[in-house]
Order: C-alpha cells, then structure tokens, then sequence
C-alpha cells in the first residue's frame, strides 16, 4: 500500500511529533518500503491460532493492597521543566477567547 | 584498579567514544565507599560494571542516548543497579546505545556513534554497543546491556565478546526505560563465560516490582558451569542458513559444530519452519510498543521541553520534534500507524498470532533438543553508515536473533572464530525458558576448549 505524506501527517499529530515537510516526505516513502515487506505476515496461516500479547502464563498479577513508601514530592518535581510549588507546570490548557 | 581503569577509559575513550557519561569522580566514591567497609566481600566486590544508558542509576544522567531525555537523572535505580550496589560492584559511567534502543549499529546516538574496537571504521553492532566495545576494548570488566531484538547478542558478536538476553521474566525491568515492553530484557556482557555466570546471579531474580518478573529460584550458575555437556543434545535451524549469510560466518559455525561434537554433544537438523515471518512480526509489536511506551515523553515531567509551542498540543508536538532522532520518530509513526484503526487488525492483530506460531516452534523443537546453536548475525560488523540511510536493511540484519524476543526464550552470543580480515565472528546458543544453565555450561565448555576469547582487539 503506498502512504502518503497528507497520510503520515495525520499519523504525526496523533503521536504528537510535528514533523518537517522533509521528514514527511522520507518516511512516506521508506513506510512504503517497510510496510511492503510486512505484507509478507499475510501469507501466513493464522486460522484458529490466538494471540500471544506476552510470552510468560501471568495473568492478573496481584499484591497486597498494603501502603508502600512512594517517592518524595521534591525528588519527583527534580527534573521537571516548569514547576509551580508542589505541580508540574504546562503551557495554557483552556483558550480564554473559548 | 579504579585509577588504572580511569587512566585507561580517559586515554581511549575519546576515539571509541563508547560512554554516553563518564565521571571519574563517581567511580572513586564508590570505591571509597568500598575501603570503608559495611559491603560484604562477595563476588562482585570491587567489580567495574559499565550501565546502558537506559538502566536508571539514581543521580546519574541516563538519557537513552536522546536529546528528549537530556539531563534526567532518575530519582530511583533499577532493581539491577540496586542489586549490584548491594554486592558492592563500582558503577563506571553510562554506556553509549541506538537512541531508546532503536537500532542495530549504535550509530543512532545523540552522543554520536560508537566504534568497533577490532577496526574503528566499523559499527560495534547496537543497540547495546557502547557496552560491548567497552568490554571488548577493556575499559569495564562487565557491562550491562539490554536486549528486545538482539541488541545485547548482535553488538557482543560484533564485538568479540559474550552476551546474553536472559529468558524474559528472569531479570527484573523495573527501571529499565522499556521500549518494548513484552520483549525487553536486561542481561549481561563480558569476555567469558563465566564473567557471565557472575554477573548474571547477580542481576536475576524475582521482583514484585516488576509484574511480568518470574517467580522461580534462581540457580547456582557457577556450579552449574562446569557440569558436564557430554551427551547435550544440539539443533541446528536449517532456516538460519540460507541466502545472505556470509561464507566464513558459516564456516566459524560449522567449525564450533564439530567441536561440539568432539566435546561428546550430539548435533541434528531441526526446522523452525515460521522464521521468515519474524521479522515483519517483530516490526509490528516492537514499533506498536514503543510508540505507546513513548508517549511518556511529553515535556512535562522529565527531560527537555521546546520553548516554542504556546499552547499544549504546540509544547507536545514541538517539544518531541525537537527531541526525539530520525529512527525513534520512524519507529513512532509505524507503531501508531500499525495501532491505528482500520489497520489494527490486519497489522497488530495478526502479528500477535504469528508471534504465537514462531513461539509454538521454539516450544517444539526444545521437546527433542536441549540447545539450538544459529549465527548470531547474518555478516560480521559492517562499516559504518553504510544502513543509515535505509531502515528496512539495517531490520533484515536481525533476523538471527529477532524470533527470540518474541518466544521470550534465553539465548547467548560467544566469539567462534575471526575472518580473514580480522572481523570476530558470533555464535548464538537458544536454550528453552529458564534454563539459563545450559547455555552457560555449553559455552563454558566451548570457551575452554578453543580460547578465541584470549585475543584481544588491537590498541
């Protein structure tokens, strides 16, 4: 299937990544190349066989419903960009023009 | 030792360029702390241990080699870091990586690329190639690598020195920066075999604060080296020996078939018959993992921020243009895209099938033998850029040790040979889940018998 640039934009604003209009255009077309190759998954014979999302027989791991220590708020809020007090701070959320 | 080992890293370093952080200071605190006492005497006491630079070390700069994780210092260390300061091993420094492990050549670095230490206008293998060119070159005693493709086996082959990806549970994740979550592992690189016993007793184990950790004892892999491998039963995949394996790789590997057979093993062809689908399988869970575990990387908890977007979604999409590497923002867009829907079926869906038929051969074949001896990579080191430029050749080059990861199966990469032109060669031992052992005492048996490992890279 060949990808288009308008294609992989779209696939960048949803992972959150604003790509120059040169890196839309490479990796349109090495996405083509790559996604080709993997059609090969399509020969395979899948009928009947279920997914393995994860090798090792676990399901529901559990622990005590006990409180451990947790970080300090200070160490956590060390590598934070911004900060305001005890938050981590972010560029405007709401747009006051609505 | 500390200050020898200084001296050594501070005059080589700068041409092989296989630290991402480097600290004297660091090094001689700890072994400071060592004089004084309080630790133990135990095997790893004193030790000099290299971290990849996506195993947190509590303090210490791990950025992942990327620009987006520039000045994080982890406010916790891994349970494998924990554990080796327990045991009073001395943490060198940081070891250069592919960006967030994306990569088969560490040339995808922020830092820039790592070279060979055998020929410094070659590759070092990747992701872990900081690691293994610093233990080939003899600037750490052991280093710890991580591996959800091959990126501890492919640059210990290339390198000229052992390494192993354990089974997937037995070393606990926590605090490794996860790329792909179902498939990463930590594990350990060192010239022998038994560098290796050691330092894997002591990395592995149960660990409640990784849910995905297996609950198993672990056993005494020093004793266990030295039992004996006569009558070890040995299969050879006949789909790792096919078109594009070099000649003298397989000439090494079928040279270290027969000393296996003299060391009283018995070797028969077997068939992993789903192999050509690992690739395109792996390509599809690794990027639909990796771009969901990369979205942590927002601007606002850790690491670098842009100072251009003025709204939120602008401070996201900016802040990860500007730091995430060509290759990490090729392997976001594939995940999301093969995640996507209208295409999660036919792409994701039907990968997690194949995965569980290339799981269903490994299961199948360890019925009748006890270890599969492959490649560990198609070709010895390749110069350096020559697959920048093209993603999909730099992903075939895997193809030994992709299917691995997704069985979640131990396996183990020991120097078998040079090439003519000086080039180590890699032999990959798979062995069924937990049984860590019978790679180590089929190696360990090996090494004894030849001593490829004694050669040194030139200085």
């Amino acid at each position: 299937m060949a990808i288009s640039t308008k294609e992989v934009e779209y696939l960048a604003l949803l992972a959150r990544i604003q790509l120059t209009p040169q890196e839309l255009e490479r990796f349109a077309g090495q996405m083509d190349e790559i996604l080709a190759y993997v059609e090969k998954l399509k020969t395979a014979r899948t009928e009947g066989v279920s997914p393995t999302s994860h090798v090792l027989e676990l399901s529901n791991v559990f622990r005590e419903d006990k409180v451990e220590p947790s970080l300090p708020t200070e160490k956590v809020l060390a590598n934070a960009p911004d900060r305001e007090g005890p938050f981590f701070k972010v560029p405007q959320i709401i747009d006051p023009a609505g | 030792m500390t200050e020898e080992l200084i001296r050594k890293i501070e005059s080589l370093d700068p041409k092989l360029h296989a630290f991402a952080w480097f600290d004297p200071a660091f090094a001689r605190e700890q072994a400071k702390g060592l004089e004084k006492g309080g630790i133990s005497k135990g095997p790893l006491w004193g030790i000099p241990v290299l971290v990849k630079d996506n195993i947190c070390v509590e303090g210490v700069p791990t950025t992942c080699a990327s620009k987006i994780l520039k000045g994080f210092r982890p406010p916790y260390d891994a349970t494998a870091v924990e554990k080796l300061k327990k045991a009073g091993a001395i943490l060198l420094g940081m070891a250069n990586m592919d960006e967030f492990a994306f990569g088969s050549s560490c040339e995808y670095s922020c830092y820039g690329p790592t070279r060979n230490p055998w020929d410094p206008t070659r590759v070092p293998g990747g992701s872990s190639g900081g690691s293994a060119a610093a233990v080939a070159a003899g600037l750490t005693a052991l280093a710890l690598g991580s591996d959800t493709g091959g990126s501890i086996r492919q640059p210990a082959a290339f390198c000229g020195v052992v390494g192993m990806k354990p089974t997937y549970g037995r070393v606990s994740r926590y605090g490794l920066i996860a790329f792909a979550s179902s498939l990463d592992q930590i594990g350990p690189i060192a010239r022998t075999v038994e560098e290796i016993a050691l330092l894997l007793q002591g990395i592995a184990g149960f660990d409640p604060r990784d849910s995905t950790s297996g609950n198993l004892p672990v056993p005494d892999y020093q004793k266990e080296l030295e039992k004996p491998v006569k009558g070890l039963r040995l299969g050879v995949p006949k789909e790792y020996f096919v078109d594009g394996l070099d000649p003298e790789v397989k000439k090494g590997i079928d040279a270290a078939l027969a000393e296996f057979r003299r060391l009283g093993m018995s070797v028969t062809e077997v068939s992993l018959p789903h192999t050509e689908y690992a690739i395109p399988t792996y390509y599809v869970i690794a990027t639909a993992e990796a771009s969901s575990n990369l979205a942590r990387f927002d601007g606002v908890q850790y690491g670098h921020r842009s100072s251009q977007g003025k709204s939120l979604l602008e401070m996201y999409t900016q802040t990860r243009e500007e730091g995430f590497g060509p290759e990490a923002k090729r392997r976001i867009i594939l995940g999301t895209f093969v995640l996507s829907s209208g295409y999660y079926e036919a792409y994701y869906g039907r990968a997690l099938k194949v995965r569980t038929l290339i799981k269903k051969d490994f299961d199948r074949v360890f019925g009748s033998v006890d270890c599969l001896v492959t490649p560990t990579s198609p070709t010895p080191a390749f110069p350096l850029g020559e697959k920048m430029e093209d993603p999909l050749t730099m992903y075939l080059s895997d193809i030994h040790t992709i299917s691995v990861n997704l069985a979640g199966v131990p396996a183990l990469s020991v120097p078998c040979g040079f090439t003519q032109g000086g080039l180590p060669i890699g032999m990959q031992l798979i062995a069924k889940p937990f049984a860590e052992e019978t790679l180590l005492k089929a190696a360990y048996a090996y090494q004894q018998a030849t001593g490829w490992h004694k050669r040194q890279p030139p200085s």
